[in-house]
Protein backbone atom coordinates (compact mmCIF):
# COMPACT_ATOMS: atom_id res chain seq x y z
CA UNK A 1 0.00 0.00 0.00
CA UNK A 2 1.30 3.42 -0.87
CA UNK A 3 1.79 6.04 1.80
CA UNK A 4 -0.16 9.26 1.69
CA UNK A 5 1.98 12.33 1.81
CA UNK A 6 0.38 15.75 2.16
CA UNK A 7 1.76 18.75 0.27
CA UNK A 8 1.09 22.34 1.26
CA UNK A 9 1.65 25.48 -0.77
CA UNK A 10 3.40 28.14 1.24
CA UNK A 11 4.76 31.48 0.21
CA UNK A 12 8.38 32.18 0.89
CA UNK A 13 7.58 34.59 3.70
CA UNK A 14 8.76 34.95 7.21
CA UNK A 15 6.92 32.81 9.71
CA UNK A 16 4.85 30.73 7.30
CA UNK A 17 6.53 27.45 8.14
CA UNK A 18 6.11 28.11 11.84
CA UNK A 19 2.42 28.91 11.27
CA UNK A 20 1.73 25.60 9.54
CA UNK A 21 3.61 23.46 12.01
CA UNK A 22 2.05 25.28 14.98
CA UNK A 23 -1.41 24.76 13.52
CA UNK A 24 -0.80 21.04 13.11
CA UNK A 25 0.73 20.72 16.56
CA UNK A 26 -2.22 22.40 18.22
CA UNK A 27 -4.49 19.77 16.67
CA UNK A 28 -2.35 16.93 17.90
CA UNK A 29 -0.87 16.09 14.51
CA UNK A 30 2.62 14.67 14.66
CA UNK A 31 5.00 15.05 11.74
CA UNK A 32 7.13 12.01 11.13
CA UNK A 33 8.91 13.16 7.99
CA UNK A 34 9.15 16.37 6.03
CA UNK A 35 10.88 18.13 3.19
CA UNK A 36 10.57 21.46 1.47
CA UNK A 37 11.01 22.18 -2.20
CA UNK A 38 11.45 25.89 -2.59
CA UNK A 39 12.00 28.68 -5.08
CA UNK A 40 12.60 32.35 -4.44
CA UNK A 41 8.86 32.99 -4.13
CA UNK A 42 7.19 29.88 -2.84
CA UNK A 43 7.76 26.50 -1.32
CA UNK A 44 6.00 23.16 -1.24
CA UNK A 45 6.01 21.62 2.18
CA UNK A 46 5.71 17.84 2.03
CA UNK A 47 4.74 15.99 5.16
CA UNK A 48 4.15 12.51 6.40
CA UNK A 49 1.90 12.79 9.43
CA UNK A 50 0.19 10.45 11.85
CA UNK A 51 -3.30 11.33 10.57
CA UNK A 52 -3.31 12.62 6.96
CA UNK A 53 -7.12 12.97 6.72
CA UNK A 54 -7.38 15.07 9.83
CA UNK A 55 -4.35 17.18 8.86
CA UNK A 56 -5.84 17.95 5.43
CA UNK A 57 -9.17 18.90 6.99
CA UNK A 58 -7.56 21.30 9.42
CA UNK A 59 -5.28 22.86 6.82
CA UNK A 60 -8.13 23.39 4.35
CA UNK A 61 -10.24 24.95 7.06
CA UNK A 62 -7.44 27.47 7.47
CA UNK A 63 -7.34 28.28 3.74
CA UNK A 64 -4.20 26.38 2.88
CA UNK A 65 -3.91 24.74 -0.51
CA UNK A 66 -3.24 21.09 0.19
CA UNK A 67 -2.89 18.00 -1.94
CA UNK A 68 -2.45 14.32 -1.30
CA UNK A 69 0.30 12.38 -3.05
CA UNK A 70 1.13 8.71 -2.97
CA UNK A 71 4.72 7.95 -2.06
CA UNK A 72 6.66 4.95 -0.86
CA UNK A 73 8.94 4.65 2.15
CA UNK A 74 11.86 2.28 2.19
CA UNK A 75 14.41 1.24 4.76
CA UNK A 76 17.91 0.79 3.37
CA UNK A 77 21.08 -0.44 4.96
CA UNK A 78 22.98 2.42 6.55
CA UNK A 79 26.14 1.71 4.55
CA UNK A 80 27.67 2.86 1.25
CA UNK A 81 25.61 1.69 -1.71
CA UNK A 82 22.47 0.96 0.28
CA UNK A 83 20.39 3.52 -1.61
CA UNK A 84 22.11 3.00 -4.95
CA UNK A 85 20.93 -0.61 -5.04
CA UNK A 86 17.31 0.45 -4.81
CA UNK A 87 17.69 3.26 -7.34
CA UNK A 88 19.29 0.88 -9.82
CA UNK A 89 16.32 -1.45 -9.58
CA UNK A 90 13.89 1.42 -10.22
CA UNK A 91 15.98 2.65 -13.13
CA UNK A 92 16.08 -0.78 -14.71
CA UNK A 93 12.27 -0.76 -14.76
CA UNK A 94 12.11 2.76 -16.14
CA UNK A 95 10.60 4.23 -13.02
CA UNK A 96 11.63 7.83 -12.43
CA UNK A 97 12.23 9.37 -9.05
CA UNK A 98 10.40 12.72 -8.97
CA UNK A 99 11.92 13.56 -5.61
CA UNK A 100 12.96 11.88 -2.41
CA UNK A 101 14.00 12.70 1.10
CA UNK A 102 15.40 10.86 4.06
CA UNK A 103 14.08 10.89 7.57
CA UNK A 104 14.98 9.54 10.96
CA UNK A 105 12.76 6.91 12.43
CA UNK A 106 12.45 4.23 15.04
CA UNK A 107 15.64 2.88 16.59
CA UNK A 108 17.02 0.77 13.80
CA UNK A 109 20.30 0.82 11.96
CA UNK A 110 18.46 1.57 8.72
CA UNK A 111 18.14 4.79 6.79
CA UNK A 112 14.55 5.62 5.96
CA UNK A 113 13.74 7.25 2.62
CA UNK A 114 10.51 8.66 1.16
CA UNK A 115 10.25 8.47 -2.63
CA UNK A 116 7.84 10.02 -5.04
CA UNK A 117 7.94 7.92 -8.21
CA UNK A 118 6.56 8.16 -11.70
CA UNK A 119 4.59 4.94 -11.10
CA UNK A 120 4.01 4.14 -7.47
CA UNK A 121 1.99 0.93 -7.89
CA UNK A 122 4.42 -0.59 -10.34
CA UNK A 123 7.33 0.31 -8.05
CA UNK A 124 5.64 -1.27 -5.07
CA UNK A 125 5.11 -4.58 -6.77
CA UNK A 126 8.63 -4.67 -8.17
CA UNK A 127 10.34 -3.72 -4.93
CA UNK A 128 8.33 -6.28 -2.99
CA UNK A 129 9.86 -9.00 -5.07
CA UNK A 130 13.39 -7.62 -4.64
CA UNK A 131 13.85 -7.91 -0.91
CA UNK A 132 13.65 -4.17 -0.45
CA UNK A 133 12.18 -3.19 2.88
CA UNK A 134 8.99 -1.20 2.33
CA UNK A 135 7.45 0.56 5.27
CA UNK A 136 3.73 0.13 5.80
CA UNK A 137 1.64 3.30 5.85
CA UNK A 138 1.09 2.85 9.55
CA UNK A 139 4.82 2.61 10.20
CA UNK A 140 5.44 5.74 8.23
CA UNK A 141 2.59 7.74 9.78
CA UNK A 142 3.50 6.72 13.30
CA UNK A 143 7.22 6.80 12.62
CA UNK A 144 7.55 3.38 14.20
CA UNK A 145 9.68 1.30 11.92
CA UNK A 146 9.92 -2.13 13.48
CA UNK A 147 12.79 -4.13 11.95
CA UNK A 148 11.57 -7.45 13.36
CA UNK A 149 8.43 -7.35 11.26
CA UNK A 150 10.40 -7.10 8.04
CA UNK A 151 12.32 -10.30 7.89
CA UNK B 1 6.64 79.36 -32.14
CA UNK B 2 4.39 79.39 -35.18
CA UNK B 3 1.05 77.87 -36.03
CA UNK B 4 0.41 75.10 -38.49
CA UNK B 5 -3.03 76.32 -39.48
CA UNK B 6 -3.56 79.88 -38.25
CA UNK B 7 -7.01 80.09 -39.80
CA UNK B 8 -8.47 77.30 -37.70
CA UNK B 9 -6.23 77.45 -34.65
CA UNK B 10 -6.84 81.18 -34.12
CA UNK B 11 -10.39 81.38 -35.41
CA UNK B 12 -12.90 83.60 -33.61
CA UNK B 13 -15.34 81.77 -31.38
CA UNK B 14 -18.22 82.84 -33.58
CA UNK B 15 -16.65 81.44 -36.74
CA UNK B 16 -15.53 78.26 -35.02
CA UNK B 17 -19.07 77.54 -33.87
CA UNK B 18 -20.28 78.07 -37.44
CA UNK B 19 -17.75 75.53 -38.69
CA UNK B 20 -18.64 73.07 -35.92
CA UNK B 21 -22.37 73.39 -36.47
CA UNK B 22 -22.15 72.90 -40.20
CA UNK B 23 -20.01 69.80 -39.74
CA UNK B 24 -22.22 68.50 -36.94
CA UNK B 25 -25.39 68.69 -39.05
CA UNK B 26 -23.64 66.86 -41.86
CA UNK B 27 -22.21 64.21 -39.53
CA UNK B 28 -25.53 63.49 -37.82
CA UNK B 29 -27.10 62.87 -41.22
CA UNK B 30 -24.29 60.55 -42.21
CA UNK B 31 -24.45 58.40 -39.07
CA UNK B 32 -28.26 58.35 -39.09
CA UNK B 33 -28.43 56.91 -42.58
CA UNK B 34 -25.25 54.82 -42.67
CA UNK B 35 -24.82 53.34 -39.19
CA UNK B 36 -27.66 51.09 -38.02
CA UNK B 37 -26.46 51.46 -34.43
CA UNK B 38 -27.01 55.24 -34.50
CA UNK B 39 -30.20 54.96 -36.52
CA UNK B 40 -31.69 52.78 -33.79
CA UNK B 41 -30.35 54.95 -30.99
CA UNK B 42 -31.80 58.12 -32.48
CA UNK B 43 -35.11 56.47 -33.18
CA UNK B 44 -35.26 55.30 -29.57
CA UNK B 45 -34.68 58.87 -28.46
CA UNK B 46 -37.29 60.10 -30.94
CA UNK B 47 -34.94 62.38 -32.84
CA UNK B 48 -34.23 62.85 -36.53
CA UNK B 49 -31.22 64.61 -38.09
CA UNK B 50 -33.27 67.77 -38.66
CA UNK B 51 -33.62 68.20 -34.89
CA UNK B 52 -29.91 68.88 -34.65
CA UNK B 53 -29.25 72.38 -35.91
CA UNK B 54 -26.60 73.77 -33.60
CA UNK B 55 -24.07 73.11 -30.83
CA UNK B 56 -26.77 73.50 -28.20
CA UNK B 57 -28.50 70.44 -29.62
CA UNK B 58 -25.48 68.23 -28.85
CA UNK B 59 -27.05 67.18 -25.56
CA UNK B 60 -29.98 65.64 -27.45
CA UNK B 61 -27.66 63.13 -29.09
CA UNK B 62 -26.95 59.68 -27.67
CA UNK B 63 -23.63 58.79 -26.05
CA UNK B 64 -21.26 56.24 -27.52
CA UNK B 65 -19.37 53.87 -25.25
CA UNK B 66 -16.35 51.65 -25.80
CA UNK B 67 -18.74 48.77 -25.23
CA UNK B 68 -20.70 49.83 -28.32
CA UNK B 69 -17.58 49.45 -30.44
CA UNK B 70 -17.06 46.03 -28.97
CA UNK B 71 -20.66 44.98 -29.54
CA UNK B 72 -20.25 45.97 -33.17
CA UNK B 73 -16.85 44.34 -33.54
CA UNK B 74 -15.03 44.61 -35.84
CA UNK B 75 -16.46 46.99 -38.45
CA UNK B 76 -20.13 47.37 -37.48
CA UNK B 77 -19.87 51.05 -36.53
CA UNK B 78 -18.13 52.12 -39.75
CA UNK B 79 -20.13 54.69 -41.71
CA UNK B 80 -18.64 54.00 -45.14
CA UNK B 81 -18.24 50.86 -47.25
CA UNK B 82 -14.99 48.98 -46.64
CA UNK B 83 -13.78 49.99 -50.11
CA UNK B 84 -13.41 53.50 -48.73
CA UNK B 85 -11.54 52.39 -45.63
CA UNK B 86 -7.82 52.65 -46.27
CA UNK B 87 -6.42 51.97 -42.80
CA UNK B 88 -7.30 49.98 -39.70
CA UNK B 89 -5.92 50.51 -36.22
CA UNK B 90 -6.87 48.73 -33.03
CA UNK B 91 -6.33 48.81 -29.32
CA UNK B 92 -6.79 46.01 -26.88
CA UNK B 93 -10.32 45.98 -25.52
CA UNK B 94 -11.56 45.45 -22.00
CA UNK B 95 -11.89 41.69 -22.18
CA UNK B 96 -9.51 40.69 -24.89
CA UNK B 97 -11.55 41.81 -27.89
CA UNK B 98 -9.89 44.62 -29.77
CA UNK B 99 -11.42 48.03 -30.28
CA UNK B 100 -11.14 48.52 -34.03
CA UNK B 101 -11.05 51.87 -35.80
CA UNK B 102 -11.10 52.59 -39.55
CA UNK B 103 -9.94 55.57 -41.56
CA UNK B 104 -10.83 56.85 -45.01
CA UNK B 105 -8.28 58.74 -47.09
CA UNK B 106 -9.79 61.98 -45.85
CA UNK B 107 -9.61 60.77 -42.23
CA UNK B 108 -5.89 60.15 -42.67
CA UNK B 109 -5.57 63.71 -44.01
CA UNK B 110 -7.47 65.05 -40.99
CA UNK B 111 -5.23 63.02 -38.71
CA UNK B 112 -2.05 64.27 -40.37
CA UNK B 113 -3.45 67.81 -40.16
CA UNK B 114 -4.15 67.71 -36.41
CA UNK B 115 -0.87 65.94 -35.75
CA UNK B 116 0.94 68.61 -37.77
CA UNK B 117 -0.65 71.19 -35.47
CA UNK B 118 0.56 69.25 -32.44
CA UNK B 119 4.12 69.03 -33.72
CA UNK B 120 4.12 72.69 -34.71
CA UNK B 121 3.09 73.51 -31.14
CA UNK B 122 6.40 71.94 -30.14
CA UNK B 123 8.27 74.08 -32.66
CA UNK B 124 8.53 71.56 -35.49
CA UNK B 125 8.97 72.75 -39.08
CA UNK B 126 10.36 71.33 -42.29
CA UNK B 127 13.89 71.61 -40.95
CA UNK B 128 13.14 69.39 -37.98
CA UNK B 129 14.34 65.83 -37.50
CA UNK B 130 11.43 64.09 -35.86
CA UNK B 131 12.44 61.00 -33.97
CA UNK B 132 9.44 58.73 -33.48
CA UNK B 133 9.94 56.19 -30.71
CA UNK B 134 6.25 55.33 -30.37
CA UNK B 135 5.46 51.82 -31.48
CA UNK B 136 4.40 51.36 -35.10
CA UNK B 137 1.62 48.95 -35.97
CA UNK B 138 -1.98 48.65 -34.87
CA UNK B 139 -1.23 51.13 -32.07
CA UNK B 140 -1.96 54.64 -33.37
CA UNK B 141 1.08 56.28 -31.75
CA UNK B 142 3.80 55.58 -34.30
CA UNK B 143 1.96 56.01 -37.59
CA UNK B 144 -0.13 58.89 -36.23
CA UNK B 145 2.88 61.04 -35.43
CA UNK B 146 4.59 59.83 -38.59
CA UNK B 147 2.01 61.21 -41.03
CA UNK B 148 1.81 64.53 -39.20
CA UNK B 149 5.58 64.89 -39.34
CA UNK B 150 5.61 64.08 -43.06
CA UNK B 151 2.86 66.60 -43.70
CA UNK B 152 5.01 69.30 -42.13
CA UNK B 153 7.81 68.22 -44.44
CA UNK B 154 10.13 67.43 -41.56
CA UNK B 155 12.69 64.64 -41.78
CA UNK B 156 11.01 61.64 -40.19
CA UNK B 157 13.07 59.07 -38.30
CA UNK B 158 10.66 56.16 -37.73
CA UNK B 159 12.66 54.28 -35.08
CA UNK B 160 9.61 52.77 -33.36
CA UNK B 161 9.95 51.46 -29.80
CA UNK B 162 12.71 49.57 -28.04
CA UNK B 163 16.47 49.10 -28.40
CA UNK B 164 17.42 52.07 -26.29
CA UNK B 165 21.13 52.19 -27.09
CA UNK B 166 20.33 52.28 -30.80
CA UNK B 167 17.75 55.02 -30.18
CA UNK B 168 20.42 57.14 -28.48
CA UNK B 169 22.99 56.50 -31.17
CA UNK B 170 20.53 57.51 -33.88
CA UNK B 171 19.50 60.55 -31.89
CA UNK B 172 23.11 61.68 -31.69
CA UNK B 173 24.31 60.67 -35.17
CA UNK B 174 21.22 61.78 -37.15
CA UNK B 175 20.71 64.92 -35.10
CA UNK B 176 17.10 64.33 -33.97
CA UNK B 177 15.53 67.61 -32.90
CA UNK B 178 12.09 66.48 -31.77
CA UNK B 179 11.38 63.33 -29.82
CA UNK B 180 7.98 61.63 -29.77
CA UNK B 181 7.40 58.83 -27.26
CA UNK B 182 5.75 58.10 -23.91
CA UNK B 183 6.98 60.31 -21.06
CA UNK B 184 8.27 57.31 -19.13
CA UNK B 185 10.32 56.20 -22.11
CA UNK B 186 11.74 59.73 -22.43
CA UNK B 187 12.84 59.48 -18.80
CA UNK B 188 14.34 56.08 -19.45
CA UNK B 189 16.23 57.35 -22.50
CA UNK B 190 17.62 60.25 -20.49
CA UNK B 191 18.93 57.89 -17.83
CA UNK B 192 20.43 55.47 -20.30
CA UNK B 193 22.13 58.44 -21.92
CA UNK B 194 24.26 58.88 -18.83
CA UNK B 195 25.12 55.18 -18.83
CA UNK B 196 26.19 55.16 -22.45
CA UNK B 197 28.29 58.29 -22.06
CA UNK B 198 26.18 60.52 -24.30
CA UNK B 199 25.91 64.08 -23.00
CA UNK B 200 22.97 66.30 -23.70
CA UNK B 201 25.37 68.64 -25.52
CA UNK B 202 26.00 65.79 -28.01
CA UNK B 203 22.32 65.95 -28.98
CA UNK B 204 20.38 68.50 -30.98
CA UNK B 205 17.08 67.78 -29.28
CA UNK B 206 14.92 70.85 -28.77
CA UNK B 207 11.52 69.51 -27.83
CA UNK B 208 9.57 66.41 -27.04
CA UNK B 209 5.91 65.53 -27.52
CA UNK B 210 4.98 62.96 -24.92
CA UNK B 211 1.67 61.23 -24.47
CA UNK B 212 -0.29 57.99 -24.18
CA UNK B 213 0.06 57.90 -20.40
CA UNK B 214 -0.31 60.29 -17.45
CA UNK B 215 2.72 62.12 -16.11
CA UNK B 216 3.43 64.78 -13.55
CA UNK B 217 4.93 68.27 -13.57
CA UNK B 218 7.95 67.03 -11.64
CA UNK B 219 8.54 64.39 -14.30
CA UNK B 220 8.30 67.12 -16.91
CA UNK B 221 10.95 69.27 -15.21
CA UNK B 222 13.22 66.28 -14.87
CA UNK B 223 12.92 65.30 -18.54
CA UNK B 224 13.45 68.92 -19.60
CA UNK B 225 16.53 69.24 -17.42
CA UNK B 226 18.11 65.94 -18.39
CA UNK B 227 17.51 66.23 -22.13
CA UNK B 228 17.74 70.00 -22.35
CA UNK B 229 14.39 70.31 -24.12
CA UNK B 230 10.89 71.67 -23.77
CA UNK B 231 8.59 68.75 -22.96
CA UNK B 232 4.94 68.95 -24.01
CA UNK B 233 1.96 66.80 -23.15
CA UNK B 234 -0.09 65.51 -26.05
CA UNK B 235 -3.45 63.75 -25.94
CA UNK B 236 -5.26 61.38 -28.21
CA UNK B 237 -7.14 58.13 -28.34
CA UNK B 238 -7.68 55.88 -31.29
CA UNK B 239 -11.48 56.03 -31.08
CA UNK B 240 -11.32 59.79 -31.71
CA UNK B 241 -8.42 59.63 -34.20
CA UNK B 242 -5.17 58.81 -32.35
CA UNK B 243 -2.50 61.29 -31.24
CA UNK B 244 -3.30 64.84 -32.34
CA UNK B 245 -6.64 65.32 -30.58
CA UNK B 246 -5.08 67.90 -28.28
CA UNK B 247 -1.65 69.22 -27.40
CA UNK B 248 0.08 71.72 -25.20
CA UNK B 249 1.73 74.79 -26.65
CA UNK B 250 4.84 76.44 -25.21
CA UNK B 251 2.65 78.09 -22.52
CA UNK B 252 2.04 74.67 -20.94
CA UNK B 253 -1.34 75.74 -19.64
CA UNK B 254 -3.63 73.03 -20.89
CA UNK B 255 -3.88 71.12 -24.15
CA UNK B 256 -5.36 72.85 -27.20
CA UNK B 257 -8.09 70.68 -28.67
CA UNK B 258 -8.50 70.60 -32.43
CA UNK B 259 -12.10 71.55 -31.80
CA UNK B 260 -12.96 72.20 -35.44
CA UNK B 261 -12.69 68.40 -35.79
CA UNK B 262 -13.52 67.11 -32.31
CA UNK B 263 -16.18 68.92 -30.30
CA UNK B 264 -15.48 68.42 -26.60
CA UNK B 265 -17.93 68.42 -23.71
CA UNK B 266 -17.42 67.83 -20.01
CA UNK B 267 -20.22 65.84 -18.41
CA UNK B 268 -21.04 64.57 -14.98
CA UNK B 269 -20.51 60.82 -15.39
CA UNK B 270 -23.29 60.08 -12.90
CA UNK B 271 -26.06 62.39 -14.06
CA UNK B 272 -24.75 62.37 -17.67
CA UNK B 273 -25.53 66.10 -17.88
CA UNK B 274 -23.15 68.54 -19.54
CA UNK B 275 -21.29 70.70 -17.02
CA UNK B 276 -20.47 74.43 -17.31
CA UNK B 277 -17.00 75.52 -18.52
CA UNK B 278 -14.26 74.96 -15.97
CA UNK B 279 -16.02 72.05 -14.21
CA UNK B 280 -14.18 68.81 -13.70
CA UNK B 281 -15.90 65.81 -15.24
CA UNK B 282 -15.71 63.20 -17.98
CA UNK B 283 -14.40 64.29 -21.33
CA UNK B 284 -16.72 63.51 -24.25
CA UNK B 285 -15.98 64.02 -27.95
CA UNK B 286 -18.10 64.22 -31.07
CA UNK B 287 -15.90 63.61 -34.10
CA UNK B 288 -17.57 65.86 -36.64
CA UNK B 289 -15.00 65.49 -39.45
CA UNK B 290 -14.51 61.76 -39.31
CA UNK B 291 -15.88 59.64 -42.20
CA UNK B 292 -14.80 56.08 -41.42
CA UNK B 293 -15.82 55.92 -37.80
CA UNK B 294 -17.74 59.06 -36.82
CA UNK B 295 -18.71 58.91 -33.16
CA UNK B 296 -21.41 60.88 -31.39
CA UNK B 297 -20.51 61.99 -27.87
CA UNK B 298 -17.88 59.34 -27.24
CA UNK B 299 -17.31 58.74 -23.54
CA UNK B 300 -13.52 58.81 -23.12
CA UNK B 301 -13.70 57.91 -19.39
CA UNK B 302 -10.89 60.45 -18.94
CA UNK B 303 -11.46 63.06 -16.26
CA UNK B 304 -10.50 66.59 -17.26
CA UNK B 305 -11.86 70.13 -17.45
CA UNK B 306 -12.21 72.63 -20.30
CA UNK B 307 -10.83 76.17 -20.39
CA UNK B 308 -12.35 78.42 -23.06
CA UNK B 309 -10.25 81.48 -22.23
CA UNK B 310 -7.80 82.71 -24.80
CA UNK B 311 -4.26 81.34 -24.46
CA UNK B 312 -1.17 83.58 -24.50
CA UNK B 313 0.10 81.71 -27.56
CA UNK B 314 -2.68 83.28 -29.61
CA UNK B 315 -4.61 80.10 -30.30
CA UNK B 316 -8.29 80.45 -29.58
CA UNK B 317 -9.07 76.75 -29.37
CA UNK B 318 -10.47 75.38 -26.13
CA UNK B 319 -7.94 73.76 -23.82
CA UNK B 320 -8.39 70.61 -21.76
CA UNK B 321 -6.51 70.16 -18.50
CA UNK B 322 -4.05 67.31 -18.14
CA UNK B 323 -6.04 64.13 -17.64
CA UNK B 324 -6.74 63.89 -13.91
CA UNK B 325 -7.91 60.31 -13.74
CA UNK B 326 -10.41 57.79 -15.04
CA UNK B 327 -14.06 57.11 -14.40
CA UNK B 328 -13.46 53.39 -14.90
CA UNK B 329 -10.78 51.01 -13.71
CA UNK B 330 -8.51 51.39 -16.73
CA UNK B 331 -4.84 51.81 -15.99
CA UNK B 332 -2.07 52.67 -18.39
CA UNK B 333 1.06 50.56 -18.26
CA UNK B 334 3.91 51.48 -20.61
CA UNK B 335 1.43 53.36 -22.75
CA UNK B 336 -0.84 50.32 -23.04
CA UNK B 337 -4.44 50.59 -21.82
CA UNK B 338 -5.11 47.80 -19.37
CA UNK B 339 -8.32 46.75 -17.67
CA UNK B 340 -8.32 44.33 -14.74
CA UNK B 341 -11.03 42.38 -16.59
CA UNK B 342 -8.40 41.43 -19.17
CA UNK B 343 -6.35 39.68 -16.51
CA UNK B 344 -9.56 38.03 -15.38
CA UNK B 345 -10.24 36.73 -18.87
CA UNK B 346 -6.76 35.20 -18.94
CA UNK B 347 -7.25 33.49 -15.58
CA UNK B 348 -10.64 32.13 -16.69
CA UNK B 349 -8.70 29.71 -18.82
CA UNK B 350 -7.07 28.18 -15.75
CA UNK B 351 -9.70 26.07 -14.03
CA UNK B 352 -13.39 26.25 -13.26
CA UNK B 353 -13.15 28.93 -10.63
CA UNK B 354 -11.31 32.12 -11.48
CA UNK B 355 -8.57 32.55 -8.93
CA UNK B 356 -8.42 35.78 -6.98
CA UNK B 357 -5.69 38.11 -8.25
CA UNK B 358 -4.17 41.54 -7.85
CA UNK B 359 -2.13 43.69 -10.21
CA UNK B 360 0.78 45.57 -8.69
CA UNK B 361 2.28 48.29 -10.82
CA UNK B 362 5.57 49.90 -9.98
CA UNK B 363 7.95 52.15 -11.78
CA UNK B 364 11.55 50.99 -11.62
CA UNK B 365 14.24 52.92 -13.49
CA UNK B 366 11.40 54.78 -15.17
CA UNK B 367 9.87 51.66 -16.66
CA UNK B 368 6.52 50.36 -15.55
CA UNK B 369 6.67 46.91 -14.03
CA UNK B 370 3.53 44.81 -13.78
CA UNK B 371 3.33 42.02 -11.27
CA UNK B 372 0.25 39.84 -11.14
CA UNK B 373 -0.25 37.90 -7.93
CA UNK B 374 -2.66 35.00 -8.29
CA UNK B 375 -3.99 33.08 -5.34
CA UNK B 376 -3.21 29.39 -5.52
CA UNK B 377 -6.25 27.20 -5.92
CA UNK B 378 -6.73 23.52 -5.30
CA UNK B 379 -7.00 23.09 -9.07
CA UNK B 380 -3.74 24.85 -9.89
CA UNK B 381 -1.76 23.22 -7.13
CA UNK B 382 0.73 20.49 -7.79
CA UNK B 383 3.20 19.09 -5.35
CA UNK B 384 6.00 19.66 -7.82
CA UNK B 385 7.86 22.93 -8.20
CA UNK B 386 8.32 22.74 -11.94
CA UNK B 387 4.61 22.23 -12.53
CA UNK B 388 3.77 25.31 -10.48
CA UNK B 389 6.44 27.29 -12.30
CA UNK B 390 5.00 26.02 -15.54
CA UNK B 391 1.58 27.41 -14.60
CA UNK B 392 3.16 30.76 -13.75
CA UNK B 393 4.83 30.79 -17.15
CA UNK B 394 1.61 29.89 -18.95
CA UNK B 395 -0.24 32.73 -17.23
CA UNK B 396 2.61 35.09 -18.09
CA UNK B 397 2.51 34.07 -21.76
CA UNK B 398 -1.27 34.51 -21.90
CA UNK B 399 -0.99 38.00 -20.39
CA UNK B 400 1.67 38.77 -23.00
CA UNK B 401 -0.76 37.59 -25.71
CA UNK B 402 -3.66 39.67 -24.46
CA UNK B 403 -1.90 42.83 -23.25
CA UNK B 404 1.45 42.75 -25.00
CA UNK B 405 3.05 43.35 -21.62
CA UNK B 406 5.62 41.15 -19.99
CA UNK B 407 4.35 40.68 -16.46
CA UNK B 408 5.83 38.93 -13.48
CA UNK B 409 3.38 36.27 -12.33
CA UNK B 410 3.49 35.04 -8.77
CA UNK B 411 1.29 32.38 -7.23
CA UNK B 412 0.48 33.30 -3.66
CA UNK B 413 -1.33 31.62 -0.80
CA UNK B 414 -5.13 31.52 -0.79
CA UNK B 415 -6.77 34.49 0.94
CA UNK B 416 -3.47 36.34 1.13
CA UNK B 417 -4.74 39.11 -1.15
CA UNK B 418 -6.57 41.76 0.82
CA UNK B 419 -10.30 42.06 0.34
CA UNK B 420 -12.32 45.05 1.40
CA UNK B 421 -15.99 44.53 2.21
CA UNK B 422 -15.92 41.25 0.38
CA UNK B 423 -14.99 42.92 -2.88
CA UNK B 424 -11.47 42.21 -3.98
CA UNK B 425 -9.14 45.07 -4.76
CA UNK B 426 -7.70 44.51 -8.22
CA UNK B 427 -5.00 47.11 -8.60
CA UNK B 428 -2.22 48.52 -6.45
CA UNK B 429 -0.53 51.34 -8.32
CA UNK B 430 2.68 52.26 -6.56
CA UNK B 431 3.83 54.65 -9.25
CA UNK B 432 4.23 58.25 -8.21
CA UNK B 433 3.00 60.07 -11.25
Amino acid sequence: MPIEQISIFIENRKGRLADVTRLLASSGINISALSIADTADFGILRLIVNDPDKAIKILKAHDYTVSRTNVIAIAVEDKPGGLADVLEILESYNIDVEYMYAFVGGNSQKALVIMRLSDTDKALSILRGKAVILLTPQEAYENKYEPNKHT
Amino acid sequence: MGYWNREFECMTEENLIKVQEEKLRDMVKRVYFAVPFYNNKMKELGIVPEDITGIDDLSKLPFTYKQDLRDNYPFGMFAVPMTDIVRIHATSGTTGKQTVVGYTKKDLDTWAEVMARTLTCAGADKNSFIHIAYGYGLFTGGLGVHYGAEKIGATVIPVSGGNTSRQLQIMRDFGSTILACTPSYAMYLSEEMENSGIKKSDLKLKAGVFGAEPWSESMRSEIEERLGIIALDIYGLSEIIGPGVASECECKCGLHIASDHFIPEIIDPDTQKALPPGSIGELVFTTVSKEGLPLLRYRTRDISSLDYRRCDCGRTSVRMSKVLGRTDDMIIIRGVNVFPSQIESVLLGFGDTTPNYIMIIERKDNLDILEVDVEMTQELFSDQVREIEDIENRIRREIMNVLGINATVKLVEPRSIARSEGKAKRVIDKRNI
